[in-house]
């Protein structure tokens, strides 16, 4: 069974998004780490990059695969985390802590309220398991 | 029937295992009228025939003639133990090395191989190589494209016309703005280029040596582009790696070239060998296959094909590349031709071909009427202006015994009477000497 | 095992050039010059053959093992091949040797070759003419799709679309794309195949053709490929044939008669060229009528007088994909197979390639889930999936087979079957071969029922398994001595 954090936003495609105030801190699930199987490399974003919801913003690699990340709101990177260059194993090991992916100056903190709640993203799982 | 193990019985025990009476039903499932009756295909021979054809094919063909014929494809002597090793069919006969661990000799042997072509260009990482010259330098320019996010070519007009074609070629299909900046007494003209650079260029693309021979020291070309946000590509050609300057040396982004000079036969034209290299920070954006170091459960070290997402069975439509399969054989024959000759031998055989061509061009400018395109350094392949059509004095030196060389008219019509010579160490002073007698002759 | 850089001597020669005979020396000004010596090893002739000679003995190979790699056809390479294509009348022919004046006629028997071979494939395929061009099979759906594109334009079509089943090699919509093809998908049936229900949804005007194998991965033959054909030709689309299962219905059936309007072949797999580790293949591409004025530039002709030219004007060509002719020395390697085997040996091949898959396929049937069990033709495909709920993936089968001397089939690939292993025997391999395998197949089975974890170690050497991810993680392409 998955980790979903309370105290997180999600979207469909498996990001989520930890609001503290005007900035958003971006990763990628628990689950999708664990479709994913062990990641081998992170492409960040540069900081200062603008990022529309819903569109990629990045790629992560395993070594079977290889997929898209998606903002979950609009906003400018102000931070990524440098530690994933050399230690992209941390998106599994930790995807909600040490595994975060970069963080964002939001446009407007509005947009999350369309963002998936814990208890809608869990459904989500649910129905992709049947 | 050739190459079959199974005996009738044999077949017959099968046939009844699937509880079948002929094979017929094995192929009920192609519709009556779509199966084909007999074809017009030549019943078979005895392997004896074949090879008496194929022989007699091969004599048709004037492999006899003394050859000053390059143009980016040269006759070097090749040792023996580089085929002795290759027809091993161990080496031969497997797949892509998909089953890491029973295809550890290919793996290694993919991993020298990257490691001699970073050491022959001064580039950081190396493909598993490509197909040709020519696909490698398409490759390089679609990696250019991708990387910069830009869709504009400058195209150095010494760079090989056939290659030039082949990008015309493959970009038919594409938003590609080509630029071509021609060269002046066979060097690159850094005005036109300086002119041409901006924030829309992709990529410049070089050849050195050019496609007239020449020789050139393209850091600055490098500098100028760069300070645009562009890349600099550049194919060379191997063997004068042994000497000129490297494409890491001028900080070019991309190196490519044809490998062919390293051991392979010259073959009607293929199979040849295309390599890549490039800085480590543009990896992912590389196509083809990488072999990287690892290890196994027991903690030697060991060879695997990594970054594999980067291709089409991973990432389909949107992979790097649509190429699967490097030219494994060949690379392999020019890391044994690399193994062999090593650091003093490649050394050796670029300053043989260097001496020997200058040699050539001092009996040519000897003849009367004949003049050496001088200005402009060459490496082992240089210009010479003749009194008559150059397509004319090789058809005349042909029935001397020598391919004198290729006229540069075909791809150049204001050159008509420009002959391109090469030169490489296998010709002997007393056939360089016999060439410039033959070709006084001729005029 | 050292690297042959690790093997260097200072100063050791492994080969030696006789020293310059001329009087002259090159005087290259400093600047046009490298800094340092290309660090290239310093060893001796026998430290390189014997380097090499333990390399090539950590391969498996057709040489030395079964080899059922599906959709590769792994089928024995003739060694005569290697010595007619070491012939010096081909080996030392210079490429633009036809391009000099009269030069043509320096290379008559390799035109007449490229010409023939190029007849008989047609032949093979029912296809007009071929193009030898193409480098390696991917190179050949490259120009395949070039050529459609190249016929759309001709005919003042725009179309956006390739129809792709979903079954279909990875080479295919990566291909598409690159000729500036958006790619759909077309689902196989519960029959294996792709239905002509499925096409008849897809079928638009933007569709410019659809690329087909057949049989398909899985091994199956579309019944209702003529239907299929047709409908897409109803829109004006091209039908595009990937040959890489070609093998299974030599002298049985040719694509042209399916319907197929172009094709790619590869050589390297149905016509016994070796495969050497990953190339070099040839993909040579036939076209039916009236895609052949679109074929690339120069095009082989047989002139009235029996002698054979180049012809470069063609007005309506897509250019040039290749430098000159084609992978020559692979051209005339599979040329000299056809006419080895001729009419008769290559239905042969069909006949044996097909009878050797369902006759294994038989062997395993109650011991592997068969998603799609019907007769098969010269491959198949069956699913570890059964095995996986003891913890046995379709790779741990594949490995455990490399304990017991076989080479793995294809895994995970088709990706709409799960756990898949793709297993194509060839027509080489004789009875005793296909026992030994099945035997093998079938212990391993059991193994996966009584002792699972025997199966995930494998396999037990000399090489263990391998770290794929640490060897992304930490990518080391290019040796760097310790210390550097």
């Amino acid at each position: 069974m998955s980790d979903i954090p309370e105290d997180l936003l999600y979207t469909e495609q498996h990001e989520w998004i930890r609001a503290e105030g005007e900035t958003g801190v971006i990763g990628i699930t628990d689950y999708a780490a664990e479709q994913l199987g062990d990641v081998t490399f992170v492409e960040l974003p540069a900081p200062g990059n603008e990022l529309n919801a819903g569109e990629a913003f990045g790629e992560i690699e395993s070594v079977k695969a290889v997929s898209d990340m998606y903002a979950p709101a609009d906003g400018t990177v102000t931070e990524v985390n440098e530690r994933l260059a050399d230690e992209p194993g941390l998106v599994n090991q930790s995807p909600y802590c040490d595994g975060w992916i970069c963080k964002v100056s939001l446009a407007e903190t509005s947009q999350l309220g369309e963002l998936l709640s814990p208890e809608s993203y869990a459904k989500l799982l649910e129905e992709a398991g049947d | 029937m050739a190459y079959v193990s199974n005996t009738d019985e044999e077949r017959r025990q099968m046939l009844d295992a699937l509880g079948m009476e002929s094979v017929d039903e094995l192929f009920e499932d192609i519709p009556e009228d779509l199966r084909c009756g007999e074809t017009d295909v030549p019943e078979g021979r005895s392997e004896d025939a074949v090879h008496r054809h194929l022989h007699w094919l091969s004599e048709k063909n004037a492999a006899h003639l003394t050859l000053f014929l390059g143009g980016g494809f040269y006759d070097h002597y090749t040792p023996a133990a580089v085929d002795a090793l290759l027809r091993r069919g161990e080496f031969c006969t497997p797949y892509t090395p998909y089953q890491a661990e029973v295809s550890q000799g290919t793996l290694q042997a993919i991993y020298e191989y990257q490691t001699a072509i970073c050491r022959l260009t001064g580039m950081e990482v190396s493909n598993a190589s490509l197909y040709d010259g020519g696909t490698a330098l398409y490759e390089a320019m679609m990696m250019a494209l991708r990387i910069t996010g830009r869709n504009k070519i400058i195209m150095d007009s010494g760079v090989s016309p056939i290659y030039r074609n082949m990008l015309q070629c493959y970009t038919s299909n594409l938003k590609v703005d080509f630029v071509e900046v021609p060269v002046r007494h066979g060097q690159t003209r850094r005005d036109l280029v300086a002119e041409s650079l901006d924030d829309e260029t992709a990529a410049i693309i070089l050849q050195n040596p050019n496609f007239f021979g020449v020789i050139d020291n393209h850091s600055d070309v490098a500098r100028m582009a760069h300070e645009v946000g562009a890349l600099a590509v550049m194919s060379c050609y191997p063997v004068s790696l042994g000497l000129l300057k490297t494409p890491g040396g001028m900080d070019m982004d991309i190196a490519t070239g044809e490998g062919q000079s390293l051991g392979l036969p010259l073959s009607f034209g293929g199979p040849y060998l295309g390599f890549m290299a490039t800085r480590r920070e543009f990896i992912r954006k590389m196509p083809g296959r990488i072999a990287g170091a690892t290890v196994d459960r027991e903690g030697n070290r060991r060879y695997v094909l990594t970054l594999q997402t980067r291709e089409q069975h991973i990432r389909r439509e949107s992979a790097t590349s649509n190429i699967c399969t490097n030219e494994a054989l060949c690379a392999l024959g020019a890391l044994i031709y690399l193994s062999l000759l090593g650091r003093e031998g490649l050394k050796q055989v670029a300053g043989l071909c260097a001496d020997k061509a200058e040699y050539a061009r001092q009996r040519l400018e000897a003849i009367p009427g004949v003049e050496v395109m001088r200005g402009a350094p060459t490496f082992n392949e240089f210009c010479v202006g003749l009194p008559i059509d150059a397509g004319e004095a090789v058809g005349r030196m042909i029935e001397q015994g020598f391919a004198a060389g290729f006229p540069l008219g075909r791809y150049y019509p204001e050159m008509s009477r420009y002959l391109l010579v090469a030169v490489t160490e296998k010709r002997t002073k007393a056939e360089i000497g016999r060439f410039a007698d033959a070709l006084e002759g001729v005029l | 095992m050292k690297l042959i850089f690790e093997k260097s001597q200072p100063g050791r020669r492994g080969f030696v050039f006789d020293p310059s005979d001329v009087p002259a020396q090159a005087e290259l000004p400093d600047e046009y010059l490298r800094d340092e010596d290309a660090e290239l090893p310093e060893v001796s002739e026998l430290d390189v053959v014997r380097h090499f000679t333990r390399l090539s003995q950590r391969n498996f190979s057709v040489d030395t093992n079964f080899y059922p790699l599906g959709s590769c056809t792994m089928k024995y390479n003739p060694k005569f091949l290697e010595d007619v294509a070491r012939l010096e009348g081909f080996a030392g022919l210079h490429p633009l040797l036809p391009q000099l004046r009269l030069g043509g006629m320096l290379t008559q028997g390799a035109l007449q070759l490229l010409h023939h071979a190029g007849r008989l494939l047609g032949e093979i395929t029912g296809m007009a003419a071929f193009t030898m061009q193409p480098l390696a099979g991917a190179h050949g759906e490259l120009t395949g799709t070039m050529l459609i594109a190249a016929y759309h334009r001709h005919r003042g079509n725009r179309k956006t679309k390739l129809i792709i089943p979903d079954s279909g090699h990875g080479t295919n919509p990566a291909s598409a794309a690159i000729a500036g093809y958006d790619v759909v998908a077309a689902p196989t049936n519960e029959r294996g195949v792709v239905g002509t229900d499925a096409v008849r949804e897809l079928l638009d005007d933007d569709v410019a053709g659809m690329m087909l194998t057949c049989p398909n991965t899985l091994g199956l033959f579309n019944a209702q490929v003529k239907e299929i054909a047709d409908l897409v030709h109803s829109v004006d689309g091209l039908m595009y044939y990937d040959g890489a299962n070609l093998n299974a219905i030599l002298g049985r059936a040719r694509p042209g008669d399916l319907g197929f309007d172009l094709v790619h072949l590869n050589l390297h797999k149905t016509f016994g060229t070796p495969h050497g580790g990953g190339g070099p293949g040839a993909g040579p591409v036939g076209v039916v009528e009236r895609l052949v004025p679109f074929l690339p530039s120069s095009v082989v002709t047989k002139r009235s007088d029996g002698t054979y030219a180049l012809n470069y004007d063609i007005p309506q060509t897509i250019g040039y994909v290749a430098p000159f002719y084609g992978n020559f020395a692979v051209i005339l390697r599979a040329y000299a197979y056809i006419l080895r085997l001729g009419r008769e040996g290559l239905r042969e091949v069909a006949d044996n390639a097909v009878l050797n898959a369902n006759y294994l396929l038989g062997r395993l049937r109650e011991h592997y889930r068969v998603p799609y069990d019907r007769t098969c033709m010269h491959e198949f495909v069956i699913s570890a999936s059964r095995q996986k709920e003891n913890g046995v993936s379709a790779l741990d089968v594949a490995k455990a087979l490399i304990d017991r001397g076989f080479h793995p089939p294809t895994v995970y690939f088709p990706l709409i079957v799960d756990e898949s292993l793709m297993v194509e025997p060839t027509e080489c391999e004789s009875k005793e071969t296909l026992d030994a395998f099945a035997d093998a197949m079938i212990e391993i089975a059991r193994l996966a029922e009584e002792n699972p974890e025997s199966l995930q170690q494998a396999p037990h050497g000399p090489v263990t398994r391998l770290d794929e991810v640490a060897a992304a993680r930490k990518l080391d392409v290019c040796y760097q001595p310790d210390g550097e």
